[in-house]
């Protein structure tokens, strides 16, 4: 980790003196003893500050479209700031997620690849005690940085076998179980939005759930309204959730919103052979279609 | 303002394509075919408009059943808008059910203008389905509820 941590402050040193990038999005020695936070680093100066460790767990990934949004009233020779990334595996799949769904241009960014040995899960109940690999990395099958433009070397957890092993232990309960657990586990939410604000790939400027015309769910922490909040956020993750455990790590509750949207990235790869940031589709997953795409969830009449 | 909702009889909720499912509705009336009249049409453009959040809105607010049809695959007034509603609603129905909404409360079919028999036995299917169901309702608002009993 130190050693890698050395590289990769002497690889964004470097692009600072070579002019290469306006500001370098990374890690910081956090407040409390065992945690880091991001940190943007905005000069040659700032990079002293960066830091390596096993304590990086955020995923940077949510910072950017911010970055590229183009101001409303561009000054003349307005051009995108050029922004380096210290990426894991899970930030580098999020970046490549931005870049199909055109929130972020490729050229623009740099992607540093670290080497992850796995982040420590934050400080809940739901997750387990302290100090341990959180459960979204021990069940990481890319940990690999793909499509880096800078690679740090170093040791890297291997991949864990791709299983879906928890989509398919809830799956294997009863409609009715499921549906209790769900409730249970969603009742939790205090409609924070913190999920939404660790998401990268929740970057609507409104999000259905602030909106009031039509008001698809009201802010109000009630049952009902919490649990058509979550389903629409999952479902709006469909095809494009790259599994990074940000949501969960951020959610003060706790709750495993992950055990729900592992679904829907199960169906992605079964149905329609896509992971999100690895099968390097065109387009969205959503906007695509196939002639043969599965028909057998369509209700014949005919049919005894 | 409707009679209140008699509340042993389910409501299903059917969105339904301007240009197929609905003129097969339209056909089925113009017929005379019987079916149950527990359906409220919501016409949409094209299957391919029907958002995911139209669907969960549909059953917070009492509904005990939610229905979307389309044209077939390849007929699409707009080309290919039931093309991608297809993966949607593939999506969409697995990640409901496996949330414990039950496969039978929401379901999704194609029906074509001329099929007006297809779209009576479809209602049929689905009013049968929705009846059969242990509980009434999910995720509904307690107000619906109370103004229902009222």
């Amino acid at each position: 980790m130190q050693d890698a941590e050395k590289k990769m402050k002497a690889a964004a040193k470097q692009l600072f003196d070579d002019k290469k990038v306006d500001v370098i999005v990374g890690f910081r020695k956090g407040s409390r003893a065992n945690s880091s936070r991001p940190y943007f680093a905005r000069s040659a100066a700032d990079v002293e500050n960066l830091v390596w460790n096993g304590f990086c767990t955020a995923n940077l990934a949510t910072f950017l479209p911010k970055q590229f949004e183009k101001p409303a009233r561009p000054k003349d020779g307005y051009k995108p700031p050029r922004i380096a990334v210290i990426a894991k595996g899970c930030d580098s799949r999020s970046v490549g997620g931005l870049v199909k769904e055109n929130q972020v241009p490729r050229a623009n960014v740099i992607v540093i690849g670290m080497p992850c040995n796995g982040m420590t899960a934050a400080v809940k109940g739901a997750q387990g005690k302290k100090d341990e690999i959180g459960r979204a990395c021990l069940e990481c099958v890319n940990p690999m940085v793909r499509d880096a433009d800078i690679s740090i070397t170093g040791e890297s957890r291997k991949p864990a076998k791709a299983g879906y092993a928890r989509v398919k232990a809830f799956a294997a309960k009863s409609s009715q179980e499921r549906w209790k657990a769900f409730v249970k586990e969603i009742s939790r939410c205090i409609r924070c939005n913190a999920c939404r604000e660790a998401c990268p790939n929740c970057y609507c400027k409104v999000c259905f759930a602030d909106q009031k015309k039509p008001a698809w769910v009201s802010p109000a922490n009630e049952l009902s309204e919490t649990i058509a909040f979550h389903m629409g956020r999952m479902f709006h993750q469909a095809g494009r959730c790259v599994e990074c455990d940000a949501c969960v790590n951020a959610c003060p509750m706790g709750i495993d919103l992950r055990l729900f949207t592992q679904k829907l990235a199960q169906d992605a790869h079964d149905l329609f052979c896509s992971v999100p940031g690895i099968s390097g589709d065109e387009a969205p997953l959503l906007n695509m279609f196939k002639q043969d795409d599965s028909q057998c969830f369509i209700t014949d009449p005919e049919e005894k | 303002m409707a009679k209140p909702t008699n509340k042993s009889e389910p409501t299903i909720v059917a969105f339904l394509c301007n240009w197929c499912s609905y003129a097969g509705a339209d056909l089925a009336g113009v017929n005379r075919m019987q079916y149950p009249a527990n359906v409220r049409v919501i016409r949409v453009p094209c299957s391919g408009r029907v958002d995911p959040l139209y669907i969960i809105k549909a059953l917070q607010e009492g509904a005990d059943g939610v229905l979307v049809s389309g044209c077939h695959p390849g007929d699409c007034h707009y080309i290919s808008g039931n093309l991608v509603a297809r993966r949607k609603f593939a999506m969409l129905k697995s990640f409901l059910e496996y949330l414990g909404i039950e496969p039978e409360r929401v379901q999704f079919s194609w029906v074509s203008a001329s099929e007006g028999g297809r779209f009576a036995s479809l209602i049929e299917k689905v009013v049968n389905d929705v009846r059969k169901l242990k509980t009434p309702r999910k995720i509904v608002k307690e107000d619906t509820i109370a103004a229902n009993v009222r």
